[in-house]
């Protein structure tokens, strides 16, 4: 029954969907508050009817209700609660319908967050989330229900892909759903602003609080994927350019590029036509990875809930959106004034650079994505691979570029920057970051000098991030109780720009010294036995079994030794999911150490030396390993700081007085 | 992200202390006894399979992958360069076998001239436009931006 009032609770919020497209159209076309404030109406109404939807299929999970399709493919009465609610979104139907709740949510929070913006702009933005609510609900409703009913229930379901049984990809997808669906506002606004045919610097900064969110909500969803291959897939990857993660990549390298731009469009109303194209891209980005994830038309590593039968409607959708997007863009475009000079030396000048990079970097994503389907195409007998080595040949040195300039643009003033200047107060951080790569060659294994560029260029970037506050504060210039009076006084915007170029620095250092010298071991133990990985002694202590929820295990004690004293016990499994067909999964063990990890999984059990069993144990160790992920959280903690600066807050103009004041100053020589 | 200085000079010396045993570097799912007994082959062999694609796998390098074929063309390769091939012949030898497709880099060729191209081509041209575009400021250009100045003769009234 509840299934059922699920179900219905997903038309109503197709038709009020519908109701909030034309009733805001209809608002804006007659200028009418009334129309326009039920179209507002029908938008709350659709995210509350999602989220009905959502409650319910939460619910038939939770009960297990198996006489639902989609809980009886997707979850068993054994698995533990966590997983039985993370399970909603666990298959297409579900994380379709999770899309929409993130979707009319977003269209919600703009009727609610959107007072400051034009009456006739927000009416346009409103309209056009309703229209994509539409196409998503639609399509969810006709072709993808989750509520679809089993006329002869089973008695037990098929469980979760136990790879997904895991606390940190549960929680994955909606972070990174919020971030692919976040651009969406962004994407409406950019709609609104080309309909309108206006586009000014106010426009920019109703942008920028928008695109910061999804943006950094996106940061944290890639982070937590890539940190949950890292320790799930057995030898440590924490990237691979898989067509899958580049599907994420893509909208994220797109949104930082709309981040840099817009602030170009507030501060000097130039680079408007880019910053409103970049705004369509990102979600457009955001739509096609939803539909080369789940139409599994290219081959991934992470190819979970595919179904390729509905690739060809997500398709239609790509093109009905986007298609129409640009089109409007392609015709409105040239009324949208403000594309503009600007001088070369000049935080503008460092940005547009930002963005010819990083929008190259985005664009070569892209291309070699989607390379292989068009060679497919072309020659069919004659398939191409695009791996890890064509990206590091071509996006590596242009994201080296890139982050080459990034402490150069808050160094340059608007308008007229000073090159020079700009240069001698960066001399010590570069200083400081030669010297840093120069320590590690000094102290490290032998290794490729591009690894040492590297190293030196993720010192660079914290360096120069550091400097960029020492220079702010007048640090070491000015007495010290004027420099923290300095401190306090920095606007959030400017700390959370500085966090997160730190927290890229911090990534890079990271990804540069744990791909370089990572080590590896493997080796068949008995129990007493031990192997050497790096500087560690492992022994294997012994191996029980274990039963857990909806699996059974073989649990591996290991003592991790380091010069003779014990600093850690480490117990990989290897659980066997019965209900699962049987599947194995390596479960791994780290231990921490500092900022490094010591990794161990368990394989497979072999006869060893007479009637002894012995277990072939894997071990691996991965410096700085931490700072692969610490540097993404970094920066994505730097954008929730700039989101609550006052100037960026949702719907708190600054006060009239402050802003007389404001222009007064800057009006007066 | 506690104390970084510290930790970081411990790892280096962590580093330091495991040149020795990084000359024993080992194949990832291989045992002991697959591996080549010559240190620098095995490295050669390892950086090799970085390049190749398990072609029946998902989207996986055979050095990552755990699959029997993965193996199978480990073993190949090892077996190649303990013969002496140089690392071109080996890679010549399996795109005989299993074509450009187990290539992890696509050869630049007229069919891939697009995809190796486009990069250099879009830095290129969107170098060229933004060269135009970039101008020395004039001497009298207004030091409010249009919005501001609308936004200051709507506060003055």
């Amino acid at each position: 029954m509840i299934a059922e009032l699920g179900a219905f609770a997903l038309m109503l919020a197709l038709a009020l969907s519908a109701a909030q497209a034309a009733l805001s159209a209809a608002g804006r076309l007659r200028h009418s508050p009334a129309l326009q404030g039920a179209g507002e109406g029908a938008a709350l109404g659709a995210f509350i009817a999602v989220l009905l939807a959502f409650l319910a299929l939460m619910d038939a999970f939770v009960r297990s209700d198996f006489s639902v399709a989609n809980v009886a493919q997707n979850s068993t009465t054994t698995e533990a609660l966590f997983y039985k609610v993370t399970g909603v979104w666990g298959s297409h139907e579900g994380s379709v319908l999770l899309w929409c709740l993130v979707l009319t949510g977003f269209g919600g929070l703009i009727v609610l967050f959107g007072d400051n913006l034009p009456r006739g702009l927000k009416a346009l933005t409103v309209m056009t989330q309703g229209v994509l609510a539409v196409l998503f609900i639609g399509y969810t409703v006709f072709a993808s229900s989750p509520f679809a009913r089993l006329a002869d229930p089973p008695a037990e379901g098929n469980p979760l892909n136990p790879i997904l049984q895991d606390p940190t990809f549960a929680i994955h997808p909606p972070f990174l759903y919020c971030g692919y669906v976040g651009f969406s506002v962004v994407f409406s606004l950019g709609v609104a602003a080309l309909i309108e045919g206006k586009v000014d610097a106010a426009w920019a900064r109703w942008v920028r609080p928008w695109a910061l969110t999804a943006w950094s909500f996106l940061t944290v969803g890639i982070t937590l994927g890539s940190f949950w291959s890292y320790y799930t897939q057995g030898w440590g990857g924490w990237w691979f350019w898989d067509p899958v993660e580049n599907a994420s990549f893509m909208p994220w390298l797109a949104g930082a590029a709309l981040l840099h731009s817009a602030i170009v469009t507030e501060k000097r109303g130039i680079l408007v036509g880019w910053t409103v194209f970049l705004a369509l891209v990102a979600f457009s980005l955001a739509m096609l990875g939803a539909f080369l994830v789940r139409s599994g038309v290219l081959t991934s590593v992470h190819a979970f809930a595919v179904d390729p039968t509905r690739g060809t409607l997500l398709l239609c959708i790509l093109a009905i959106a986007a298609g129409s997007a640009f089109s409007l863009f392609a015709w409105r475009a040239s009324k949208l004034t403000g594309g503009g000079l600007f001088a070369p030396i000049s935080r503008e000048g460092a940005l547009v650079l930002n963005n010819l990079f990083l929008s190259t970097a985005c664009a070569t994503v892209l291309l070699g994505t989607l390379f292989p389907l068009i060679r497919q195409a072309l020659t069919p007998n004659d398939p191409v691979s695009v791996g890890p080595p064509f990206y590091a040949l071509t996006f590596m040195p242009l994201m080296a570029i890139t982050l080459l300039l990034v402490p150069f643009g808050p160094m340059l003033a608007w308008k007229r920057g000073d090159l020079l200047a700009a240069a001698q107060r960066l001399w010590v951080a570069a200083a400081l970051a030669v010297a840093g790569a120069l320590i590690v060659l000094a102290l490290a294994r032998p290794a490729q000098v591009l690894s040492y560029v590297g190293l030196a260029l993720g010192f660079w970037l914290i360096f120069g991030a550091l400097a960029e506050l020492v220079e702010r504060t007048r640090l070491f210039r000015a007495p010290a109780a004027e420099s923290l009076r300095r401190l306090g006084g920095l606007p959030r915007g400017a700390w959370g720009a500085t966090l997160a170029h730190l927290g890229v620095g911090v990534f890079v250092l990271g990804a540069c010294f744990e791909s370089t010298w990572k080590l590896d071991n493997s080796q068949a133990l008995t129990v007493g036995q031990s192997m050497t990985v790096g500087a560690y002694t492992l022994r294997l202590d012994s191996v029980t079994a274990q039963d857990g929820a909806g699996f059974s295990a073989d649990r591996a004690a290991i003592s991790a030794f380091r010069d003779g004293r014990p600093v850690c016990t480490l117990a990989p499994e290897r659980r066997t999911y019965p209900l699962a067909a049987g599947q194995t999964i390596s479960k791994k063990s780290i231990c921490i150490r500092g900022a490094s990890d010591l990794y161990v999984g368990l394989d497979d059990a072999l006869p060893g030396t007479g009637d002894a069993q012995a277990w072939v144990v894997r071990a691996y160790w991965y410096p700085w390993a931490r700072f692969i992920f610490i540097g993404p959280i970094l920066m994505a903690f730097g954008g929730l700081i700039s989101l609550s600066d006052r100037r960026l807050r949702f719907s708190l103009p600054q006060s009239a007085k402050a802003r007389v004041g404001a222009l007064k100053a800057k009006a007066t020589p | 992200m506690k104390r970084p200085g510290r930790s970081r000079m411990r790892q280096l010396a962590d580093a330091a202390a495991v040149l020795a045993a990084a000359m024993l570097l080992m194949g990832a799912a291989d045992k002991p006894s697959d591996r080549l007994a010559n240190a620098a082959q095995e490295a050669r062999a390892r950086a090799l399979f970085q390049q190749f694609r398990c072609v029946v796998c998902q989207n996986e390098s055979i050095d990552e992958s755990e699959a029997d074929l993965a193996q199978d063309l480990r073993r190949i390769v090892r077996g190649q360069i303990a013969h002496g091939r140089t690392d071109d012949q080996v890679r010549a030898f399996l795109v005989q076998r299993y074509g450009e497709f187990i290539l992890l880099k696509p050869p630049l060729n007229p069919a891939n001239a697009a995809l190796w191209l486009a990069p250099l081509a879009l830095v290129a041209a969107g170098g060229a436009y933004i060269w135009t575009r970039a101008k020395a400021p004039a001497a009298g250009e207004p030091d409010l931006t249009p919005e501001e100045e609308r936004a200051l003769r709507r506060l003055q009234r």
